[in-house]
């Protein structure tokens, strides 16, 4: 434990060097991250308000609260592991990772945290300059908030899991960008991103709740919202343990084959 | 002329590059259809709650869309790869190679690089154009759609021209990529009107990066509502951007000393 301690913090003095160095990739992910949000938010703010200032139980202003909080939500959990593994695994980066102790998913977490803990100081000015822009109303409910830490990190372990174990499609095939294409648009709509999940038709508000993308997304926002009774809470929290169990097993087994797969590639 | 001509031979040299890799047309037109596909998913969930969104009908909408895609399609297919490639000639020294050929030089980067596969989408945005026209039952004017053609061009010369500015930066700085990455993140704001966004968004959305002339103002034609006051700023600015271009461009050409100077 002790020993992975040390392996975090020394991560996160390379990555903070190694982002300071190449901010360009950091405004990149950065402004898509802003500019998304922002568009639906406009969008669904004009229909509330052609439509007698609310829709589906959201008025303008919940709607500002909705997409700002997503903003810093999808922010905080996100990854470009995805885009980044294909690189790896042909490029023979993966080698070097594999002769590491330990498993090489701890360098990336540390990595990642030590990225959003950058980006995060200008995330959260700029979600207060758009609070002043879009007037969002906020109903805070102690407990729900409170709640909201926990899930939030959970969500953001699930998301992380899910996404490494579907980046290793890459040692299958080598054409990942029009699968993670795909992941891309299925996420953008069952996650929340697009419109809050109660304004879709209800077929697919059922399939988004057995996948994991709105448990990691667009409930944490909720919660955070006021929006969910302490049953909705908890049952939320239990579908998140459950991706959580369900990803780690999936990931383990996956890795095995896929490195295996490396080795002999490589031999 | 000689541009067409250019583009043509650069476009067969595209052609006999990706024939060897067609695998990579399924995987396009499988892309392609994923990005028609959350567009119009997007439109479906906010029309099934409303039926107008600041004005624009649905096939109104579906006809931005179209709109989106082809310029984008048209950015992907020549400007985007042409520019990239300009811009690492430059720090490469092998721009040298480009300026020693008889032909103009800023037509040569312009089109050395041709991506086919994007025709796709070229094709797709053509292809709901027509679909929406269709809904729309429009009797397409002569007149509308030679606004809608002129208005179409002229969006074009402006992403065209503020490519190339940017691109020409690259002969003082080392990494203006990035600000080229920039506006294709940007770009995707164009799928909606423009007049939706708050006053700072619209406005940098027009004249910072320059989305709205390319697709909001085209569908607007079509749609019917194209005031010749917004036509005719766009064609000024289209001459003007591709006239200030053009001069930088030769003020970046004269600073530039090549690799083996």
């Amino acid at each position: 434990m002790r020993a992975l301690l040390d392996v975090y913090i020394q991560q996160f003095k390379t990555t903070l060097a190694a982002q300071v160095q190449y901010r360009a990739a950091l405004v990149i992910w950065t402004i898509g991250h802003i500019l998304d949000p922002v568009i639906y938010l406009v969008v669904w703010s004009t229909v509330a308000r052609s439509s007698g200032g609310s829709v589906g139980g959201f008025d303008t202003g919940e709607f500002a609260a909705y997409f700002i909080a997503l903003m810093l939500v999808n922010h905080a959990t996100f990854s470009w592991l995805m885009w980044e593994y294909d690189y790896r695994i042909r490029h023979g980066d993966l080698s070097f990772a594999l002769l590491r102790p330990i498993h090489p998913i701890h360098a990336d977490i540390a990595d990642n945290v030590s990225f959003k803990l950058i980006t995060f100081t200008v995330m959260l000015p700029i979600a207060a300059g758009l609070a002043m822009v879009f007037h969002p109303t906020l109903h805070l409910v102690p407990w729900a908030a409170m709640a909201f830490v926990p899930v939030l990190i959970l969500a953001f372990i699930v998301r992380f899991l899910v996404e490494w174990t579907l980046a290793m499609a890459a040692f299958w095939t080598t054409r990942v960008s029009a699968i993670n294409q795909m992941y891309f648009v299925v996420v953008l709509f069952l996650s929340g991103q697009v419109a809050p999940l109660e304004l879709f038709p209800f077929p697919i508000q059922v399939v988004a709740a057995i996948l994991p993308f709105r448990w990691t997304i667009g409930f944490p926002v909720e919660l955070l919202l006021g929006r969910l009774t302490p049953i909705e809470a908890l049952t939320g929290f239990a579908v998140q343990v459950a991706w959580l169990a369900l990803s780690l097993a999936l990931l383990r087994i996956i890795w095995r084959a896929g490195v295996r797969l490396y080795s002999a590639v490589g031999a | 002329m000689t541009y067409l001509r250019l583009l043509w031979v650069f476009f067969r040299i595209g052609v006999m590059g990706e024939l060897a890799y067609r695998v990579n047309f399924i995987v396009q037109l499988f892309q392609s259809l994923l990005g028609l596909v959350t567009a119009l998913g997007g439109l479906a969930v906010i029309f099934s709650y409303t039926d107008r969104l600041g004005g624009w009908r649905p096939a109104e909408l579906v006809a931005l869309v179209g709109v989106y895609l082809l310029v984008g399609g048209a950015i992907n297919l020549v400007i985007q790869p042409s520019m990239e490639r300009l811009i690492e000639s430059v720090r490469e020294g092998t721009l040298d190679f480009t300026l020693t050929k008889p032909e103009d030089a800023q037509l040569l980067v312009s089109v050395q690089q041709v991506q086919i596969w994007k025709l796709i989408d070229i094709v797709l945005g053509l292809g709901v154009l027509v679909v929406a026209l269709v809904r729309l039952g429009a009797d397409l004017g002569a007149l509308q759609a030679a606004e809608f053609a002129l208005a179409l061009l002229a969006g074009g010369a402006i992403v065209y021209s503020f490519w190339l500015i940017l691109a020409t930066c690259s002969f003082w700085f080392v990494r203006v990529e990035n600000i080229l990455v920039i506006f294709q993140s940007m770009y995707e704001a164009g799928r909606w009107p423009v007049s939706l966004y708050p006053g700072w968004l619209r406005f940098a959305l027009t004249f910072i990066v320059p989305v709205a002339f390319a697709t909001t103002v085209p569908a607007q034609a079509l749609a019917g509502r194209l005031t010749w006051q917004t036509l005719l700023e766009a064609v000024a600015l289209a001459a003007a951007m591709l006239v200030a271009s053009r001069l930088f461009w030769r003020v970046g050409i004269r600073y530039y000393s090549g690799a083996s100077a």
